[in-house]
């Protein structure tokens, strides 16, 4: 029987072609996807991969409302004018917390994975107020209720188990004290700012970010999340044999 | 002067049974009180709002049912005819959809030129409108005019009636809310990030259960058929159907934060994730904006041209390569990434071949028309759906051409892509929609022809300019900004700076949002058009094929 013979049957079958359907498109998904998550070199190992911060993490999630993505990528390919451009090319392990990962697919503006500390904070802010202030042909959108908006912090405790639910590491500890670290890294005055670097490690940047001491506001969070983009490993800065050898 | 003439020239509600009215006014109850249950849970979060709004959508429903609950049963006529009211609500509502994603459309590209041209505060700004554009064009738009028209063509090519008259308008209904929770939901900030599958975690569970009905309603039909043979047009909504569930469950997996929060965190992280959102999101092209649209036109285009379908195995060739090359081909969209290079290579691989059976499609449909091309160049509704075949070809070529990874080291994150992207929405998948309303509006009000055959010519031109502007100002601005981001001077260093590339983007920005105003406008147009078709009643005789056959016995489930 030729192929269109049995077709001929085949579309007589209602179940048949739900069937057929099913096999015939999941068998490409099956073989690109499935081994991502069991071949182990497809991520690589970076020993000083730290997790981000509440505050850091609050700003993400401000990122994310606000659309960001749309127009700045995450991901600097392994071209040379790339690398130029905005720093070593992008590592799979450098988002490997990142859920959902924020690669992007177009960049209306630049590519945003080593941007942290790349600017001032002051910066940051006034960019963030009026983009046009400091950059006069910028096209990008101006955020400055970020700046009147007092940041939601109940919910911080909740955001980081559900997190530790898809797989990121966080402790006991820095789930029960998520709000209270989210008020120390912007304030590094008060005394809930030791536990932050004691529980996040001594890279963690500490600063009033927004300029405002003794309040927390959105823009404290977008800007700690800012300054920390590219900044979370130092896998992609080392020499290719030195990485490798990490392993 | 008739307000909603649609529904009162042959009242919607009177067309259930009593059973069927009792049982929606209890879907809405349960959903209704799914609905407080989401406002009392997040009272701090936004997804408050979306409960009550939910549950004031279900208020309404139950009002609008119950305004009519009294009216006499349907008599067993109904079983004579096909059961299209759910198509003609979602004619409308697509047309609703088109008008207010395109003007969305429009205002998010003239931000890219005038950027303060928002109200000020977060949920006029870029970021959340520019999925509102997205979402209303291609699920709002596309979506209703896909459940109509898949209604409409199951009937006619399987012969069967619809199993029962209550699933279809819950399918309708509930698409519509997830697309309001949706939209909403981006000016709200609640978003998953997730390109084309941005809504939260509670508005995807609703899709779930809405698809598994359309899909129920499917097979039910398809069970019921008087054709030996399943035709061409339904595998393709098939397809649609199953293939848009497997993607959409698989890549929102997720974890809310609480049951009262409106955000979740991704099952997958980083590459993983990447690579599921692609395999995704470009299947969501293949079978949401291809697949479906495949099916819209195997039937329409050789029923208006009035000629079969010119090749039945080529037909054969291309679905099966459609539904099996297009799930290798999303890791086109991360190359040079810190994706494995193998995926990398396998996508470039798939997209490339992937060419064979979309212009298998693009010629079969182009092939038909032999015969017929007096009635393309008369006739503005058949000249919507050949100009669709055509752009789908040139979109699927360009697509296979951009997943070449050394193009697509220029082409990625430029506005190449987005040219590209409208290529394909505008030329294909809005034309050949546009195409297959005009046809079905007069069919399925009974009408002689539609209000306006000068005021379709006005739209078919103004759509095609505006495609055309679009596509071109975009080609333009991608490959510059493409070529500026990697020239260097003669001292080896970057030549141009990322703000270079901006101000050499601004004319064609402008261009791109007067191309859109263009195709904005016929849009509203054919809305128009189509309103007064609907509401100038000019009776015609029913088409030939809109009877099913008579009844010899009692069919199963009624």
């Amino acid at each position: 029987m030729s192929i269109f013979g049995f077709h001929y049957q085949l579309e007589r079958k209602a179940i048949g072609l739900v069937l057929g359907i099913v096999l015939v498109s999941s068998i490409g998904g099956l073989v690109e996807i499935a081994p991502l998550f069991t071949i182990h070199q497809t991520v690589e190992d970076a020993k000083d991969m730290r997790l981000y911060t509440p505050l850091e993490l609050a700003g993400r999630n401000i990122y994310i409302r606000e659309g960001c993505y749309a127009c700045h990528s995450q991901m600097i390919r392994t071209l040379r004018d790339e690398v130029d451009r905005y720093g070593p090319y992008s590592l799979a392990v450098e988002s490997k917390y990142d859920h959902p990962m924020l690669w992007g697919s177009k960049r209306t503006g630049p590519d945003l994975a080593r941007i942290g500390e790349k600017y001032s904070d002051q910066w940051q802010v006034a960019h963030l107020i009026n983009p046009r202030d400091v950059v006069p042909v910028s096209i990008m959108p101006a955020y400055d209720w970020l700046l009147s908006t007092d940041l939601r912090t109940d919910d911080l405790s909740a955001h980081l188990k559900a997190q530790r639910a898809v797989g990121v590491p966080y402790t006991d500890e820095m789930i029960a004290n998520a709000a209270l670290d989210a008020y120390g890294q912007a304030n590094p005055d008060s005394p809930r700012a030791e536990g932050v670097t004691k529980r996040y490690g001594k890279a963690t940047t500490v600063r009033p970010f927004d300029g405002l001491p003794g309040r927390l506001t959105e823009m404290d969070a977008m800007v700690a999340y800012l300054q920390v983009l590219g900044r979370l490993t130092d896998a992609a800065r080392k020499p290719v044999a030195q990485a490798g050898a990490v392993q | 002067m008739r307000p909603f003439p649609t529904f009162s020239q042959a009242p919607m509600i009177a067309q259930l049974t009593r059973t069927e009215r009792q049982n929606a006014i209890l879907i809405c109850l349960v959903i209704a009180a799914c609905g407080f249950l989401l406002a009392a849970a997040g009272r701090d979060d936004p997804i408050s709002i979306h409960g009550a709004l939910i549950f004031v959508a279900c208020a309404l429903m139950i009002f609008r049912i119950g305004k009519d609950y009294y009216a006499p049963e349907p008599s067993d006529e109904r079983f004579a005819h096909y059961y299209d009211d759910p198509s003609k609500a979602g004619i409308v509502l697509s047309m609703a959809w088109v008008v207010v994603g395109l003007a969305f459309g429009d205002w998010v590209a003239w931000q890219l030129v005038y950027p303060d041209l928002t109200f000020g505060g977060g949920w006029s700004s870029f970021g959340r409108i520019r999925p509102v554009h997205t979402t209303a064009v291609i699920f709002g738009f596309g979506g209703n005019a896909l459940i109509a028209t898949s209604l409409y063509v199951l009937q006619r090519t399987t012969r069967a009636r619809l199993p029962d008259q209550l699933s279809p308008w819950f399918v309708l209904m509930g698409y519509n809310l997830f697309c309001l929770l949706a939209v909403t939901g981006y000016m709200l900030g609640i978003t998953q990030s997730k390109e084309y599958a941005e809504p939260e975690w509670y508005a995807d569970l609703w899709l779930v259960v809405v698809w598994v009905v359309y899909f129920l309603i499917y097979l039910r039909t398809l069970a019921r058929r008087k054709e030996p043979h399943i035709y061409v047009a339904n595998w393709y909504f098939m397809a649609f159907i199953l293939v848009v569930a497997i993607l959409h469950i698989v890549n929102n997996l997720a974890v809310p934060v609480s049951l009262g929060s409106a955000k979740s965190y991704s099952a997958f992280s980083g590459v993983q994730d990447a690579m599921t959102q692609w395999w995704y999101g470009h299947n969501a092209v293949a079978f949401f904006l291809t697949a479906g649209f495949l099916g819209m036109m195997y039937y329409f285009l050789p029923v208006v041209a009035g000629r079969p379908i010119f090749s039945y195995r080529l037909s054969i060739i291309s679905f099966w390569g459609i539904t099996f090359f297009y799930m290798w081909a999303g890791s086109h969209h991360l190359h040079y990434t810190a994706l494995p290079q193998w995926v990398q290579t396998l996508g470039m691989t798939f997209s490339l071949m992937l060419l064979v059976p979309s212009w298998a499609s693009a010629g079969n449909a182009l092939l038909t028309l032999n015969g017929a091309w007096h009635k393309v160049r008369d006739d503005a509704t058949l000249r919507f759906m050949m100009v669709a075949a055509v752009f789908y070809g040139l979109s699927t070529f360009e697509g296979s051409f951009m997943a070449i990874r050394s193009v697509n080291s220029l082409s990625h994150y430029t506005d190449w892509t987005v040219g590209h992207v409208h290529a394909g929405a505008l030329g294909w998948v809005a034309m050949i929609t546009f195409g297959s309303i005009y046809a079905v509006v007069p069919w399925l009000w009974k009408r002689t022809g539609m209000y306006s055959a000068r005021m379709i010519e006005a739209h078919f031109w103004l759509a095609l300019a505006g495609t055309v502007i679009y596509v071109f100002a975009m080609w333009n601005s991608g490959i510059i900004q493409g070529l500026m981001w990697r020239t260097y001077s003669d001292s080896g260093t970057l030549a141009y700076s990322f703000v270079d590339s901006l101000i050499a983007m601004r004319p064609y920005y402008i261009a791109r949002a007067f191309g859109g105003l263009l195709f904005l406008i016929g849009g509203c147009i054919g809305a128009y058009n189509i309103w007064m078709t609907i509401r100038e009643p000019r009776e015609a005789e029913a088409r030939a094929g809109d009877l099913p056959e008579p009844r010899l016995a009692a069919q199963p489930g009624e």
